[in-house]
C-alpha cells in the first residue's frame, strides 16, 4: 500500500502555488521544473504531511487528492 | 473520507488562468450538490463570460445565456421546471453592469432561485475593463490611471442595496483563504437549501482573485483580497430566512 497522503496530477497544475502558500507544516516545496503546460509544478513531502486538506480547499484546478481512507 | 473533487468535475482540464477563484468556487458548488442529494437535479445558469468555461470541463447539465442575462434564463429553466436545482452562476460585470435590472427585479419578486455572483472586480473575459465593483484608484484596461470615483461613481456594494429588498437570503464569502472558502461553501450549501424549501431569492457574492487582469502573480492577488479588497466588501451573512442580520 502506498504512504502518500496526497496525490498530485501534476499535468493539471498551473503553478499558482496557493498549496505551497497555505500549506500549515510546510511540506510542499516548488520543483523548480514544469510541467507539459509550462507551469512550475510541486514537491509534496509526505513526512511532514498530515493530510489536513487545505492544499486541496486552496486548489482551483483539482490537481490535488487528499488520501484519508486507507481502504 | 478522501478529499476529491466530484468526478464530473474531472472530464477535462479546467481553461481558467492560473490562479483564478473560479474554480474554487465552482467546486463548492458542486461538492454541496453531491453533498445534498441534488447533483442529479441540478442545472447550471453560466454566463457568456468566464464562468462558462466549466462547460468544457465539467460533465452535468449546464444552459449558456447572452451576456448578463444569466437571471431572466434561469428563472425561465426554475418556473418550468420546479422540482430542479437551478442556480444562475455569473460575475459582477454580467450581474452589476449588463444585468443589473435583471439583478433588482429578480429580486424584487423574490424568485425562487440561487444566485452566484464572483466579484473580481473587472470584466475578465474581455480584457480586464472596469466593472461596477473596481476600486477607488484601481488601474484596469479602461481606466488605465485608476477608477475616478468623481466620475464613475463609487465601487457597489450589493450588500447595501438588497437588505432593503424582501429576500430570503443575502451573503458574501471569500475564496482567499481555506477558512473563508468553508464559510463560502456554507453560504452556498444556504441557498440551494432556500430554493428547493421554497423560500425565495438567495443572492452569494464570493470575491475571487483574477491575477491576469489584476496584472500580479497569483499568490499577490491574494494578498491584495487580504490587504485591500476585503476592506471594502464586507464578508459574511447579511439577510437570512428573510431577516436582516
Amino acid at each position: 500500500m502506498s504512504n502518500k497522503k496526497v496525490l498530485y496530477d501534476s499535468s493539471r497544475c498551473k503553478g499558482c502555488h496557493y498549496c505551497f502558500y497555505y500549506c500549515p507544516k510546510n511540506a510542499i516545496s516548488k520543483s523548480g521544473h514544469t510541467n507539459e503546460s509550462g507551469y512550475e509544478t510541486i514537491v509534496i513531502n509526505d513526512d511532514e504531511c498530515i493530510a489536513c486538506g487545505i492544499c486541496y480547499t486552496m486548489c482551483p484546478d483539482y490537481a490535488l487528492t487528499v488520501i484519508r481512507d486507507k481502504n | 473520507m478522501n478529499l476529491k473533487a466530484p468526478e464530473f468535475m474531472m472530464n477535462g482540464k479546467t481553461s481558467f488562468c492560473p490562479g483564478c477563484g473560479h474554480g474554487i468556487i465552482g467546486r463548492t458548488l458542486f461538492e454541496n450538490a453531491v453533498e445534498m442529494g441534488y447533483e442529479e437535479k441540478l442545472i447550471t445558469v453560466v454566463d457568456v463570460a468566464c464562468c462558462s468555461l466549466f462547460m468544457y470541463s465539467t460533465d452535468c447539465d449546464f444552459v449558456g445565456a447572452a451576456h448578463g442575462r444569466v437571471l431572466p434564463t434561469a428563472i425561465g429553466v426554475k418556473r418550468s421546471r420546479k422540482d430542479n436545482l437551478v442556480v444562475a452562476y455569473h460575475g459582477d460585470g454580467a450581474a452589476y453592469s449588463i444585468g443589473m435590472a435583471h439583478t433588482m427585479w429578480s429580486a424584487i419578486r423574490n424568485e425562487n432561485i440561487t444566485v452566484i455572483v464572483v466579484n473580481n472586480q473587472v470584466f475578465g473575459m474581455t480584457g480586464g475593463q472596469m466593472a461596477p465593483t473596481t476600486l477607488n484608484g484601481q488601474k484596469t484596461t479602461s481606466t488605465p490611471l485608476g477608477r475616478d470615483i468623481n466620475l464613475s461613481g463609487s465601487p457597489f456594494d450589493v450588500t447595501k442595496v438588497l437588505k432593503s429588498f424582501d429576500i430570503a437570503y443575502l451573503a458574501r464569502g471569500s475564496v482567499d483563504s481555506p477558512a473563508e472558502i468553508s464559510k463560502t461553501k456554507k453560504y452556498i450549501a444556504n441557498g440551494i437549501k432556500n430554493q428547493m424549501e421554497g423560500k425565495g431569492f438567495s443572492l452569494i457574492e464570493v470575491l475571487s482573485p483574477c491575477p491576469t487582469n489584476w496584472n500580479v502573480t497569483p499568490l499577490d492577488a491574494i494578498k491584495h483580497m487580504n490587504e485591500t479588497v476585503k476592506n471594502v466588501f464586507a464578508l459574511g451573512e447579511f439577510i437570512k430566512d428573510g431577516v436582516v442580520l
